[in-house]
C-alpha cells in the first residue's frame, strides 16, 4: 500500500494471502492461501489459485515484496509475459529471504530496502517502505 | 485501548500469555488482541483471531499503545498513524517463526523514537509498569521512499517485454499488478 503512488495511471490488482476490507480503494482483489515451503500440500492449492489469477487478470508487470506467494507469482507471471519486481521485505535486515535469493535471479528488477544488502549484480537499493 | 497484534500467520502465545497477565493483575478491560491461529485462551484480553486490514488499522487509529511482534505491517501502521509500540521478537528457537528475522528487525527498528523493544515477556512487563512509553511527535509518510517510487514509476514506464511463451497469443492491455502488505 506504501508503493501506491507509484502506480498512479495503471489499472491494478491486489493479490494477498489477508482479507484486506476496503483498504485496496476499490481495486480488483485476489485472495490466495498462505504457504510455505514446509506446507507442500497448501503450496500446490496456492500455485493452483494462482495459476487461474494470472491467466485471468494477464499482467503486463507483476511487483512482490514476498514471500512463496509472491514468489510463486513473479515465476507465473514472468512465464506468461509479464515484467517482474521483486521488493526484498524490509523485514529481511541481516541477508535477503530464501524466496528473495531465488527471486534475484529471475525478476527483471529486484530491491532490497536495505544499502547494506544491495550487490553491484543485484539486488539493489533505491529506498526503503519507511 | 492497548491493541496487540501478533499477525496472523503463526500464533505467538509467549506475548499474549504475558499481557494477559499483566491486564488481569491491574485490571485492565481495555485490552484487545489480534492473536492468529492461538490455541491459548486469556482470562482478561478481548481476542479476535484475525482482523481484515481496514479493521486492524482501526484498532491501531483507537489505541494509545501497540504491542506487538516485530512484525513490519504492525511497525508501519503504528508509524503511519503515530502511535508508540511496542515490539517483542518471535525467536525461531521457541518455534516462533521459520527464523530469527525479528531479532534483526527490532536491532534496527530499535533506534527510532516511537518503537521500544522488549526482548521478552518479563521485559515487557517491566515497562508497561513503569508507563515508560515514548510520546510519538508525528506520524510517517503515508508512502514509501521517493527513490523507491521512483524506480518503480520508470520501470512500469519502460515499454512491455517481448512476450515470451503462453504470453504471445494471449495479450490484454496493461496492467499494474501488485501483491503484498506493504
Amino acid at each position: 500500500m506504501r508503493l501506491r503512488p507509484a502506480f498512479r495511471g495503471c489499472e491494478i490488482v491486489f493479490v494477498s494471502t489477508l482479507d484486506q476490507g476496503n483498504a485496496t480503494g476499490g481495486a480488483r482483489f485476489h485472495r490466495v492461501p498462505d504457504a510455505n515451503r514446509f506446507e507442500k500440500l497448501t503450496l500446490v492449492k496456492l500455485f493452483v489459485a494462482m495459476v487461474r489469477i494470472l491467466l485471468v487478470e494477464r499482467p503486463d508487470v507483476v511487483v512482490s515484496t514476498g514471500a512463496a506467494p509472491g514468489y510463486i507469482a513473479l515465476r507465473l507471471g514472468s512465464l506468461l509475459g509479464a515484467r517482474t519486481v521483486w521488493i526484498d521485505s524490509i523485514a529481511n535486515v541481516d541477508e535477503l529471504s530464501m524466496s528473495g535469493r531465488m527471486a534475484t535471479k529471475v525478476a527483471d528488477l529486484c530491491l532490497t530496502q536495505w544499502p547494506h544488502l544491495a550487490r553491484p549484480e543485484g539486488p539493489h537499493f533505491a529506498g526503503s517502505v519507511v | 485501548m492497548i491493541f496487540v497484534t501478533v499477525g496472523v500467520q503463526l500464533p505467538f502465545d509467549r506475548l499474549i500469555r504475558a499481557m494477559d497477565d499483566w491486564a488481569g493483575r491491574h485490571g485492565r478491560d481495555d485490552v484487545v488482541a489480534q492473536v492468529g491461529e492461538s490455541a491459548y485462551v486469556p482470562h482478561t484480553i478481548d481476542v479476535r483471531p484475525r482482523l481484515a486490514a481496514d479493521e486492524f488499522r482501526a484498532y491501531v487509529e483507537r489505541a494509545e499503545l501497540v504491542v506487538a511482534h516485530a512484525g513490519m505491517g504492525s511497525i508501519l501502521t503504528a508509524l503511519e498513524l503515530g502511535k508508540p509500540i511496542i515490539v517483542m521478537p518471535r525467536r525461531a528457537a521457541l518455534g516462533e517463526h521459520r527464523n530469527d528475522h525479528q531479532l534483526a528487525t527490532s536491532r534496527r527498528m530499535a533506534s527510532h523514537a516511537a518503537i521500544t523493544v522488549a526482548q521478552d515477556g518479563d521485559d515487557l512487563v517491566r515497562m508497561l509498569d513503569a508507563s515508560d512509553i515514548p510520546v510519538v511527535p508525528q506520524r510517517i509518510a503515508s508512502h514509501a521512499d521517493d527513490g523507491l517510487i521512483n524506480e518503480l514509476t520508470s520501470f512500469i514506464a519502460q515499454p512491455p517485454a517481448q512476450p515470451r511463451f503462453v504470453g504471445r497469443f494471449l495479450r490484454r492491455p496493461r496492467l499494474g499488478f501488485s501483491f503484498g502488505e506493504q
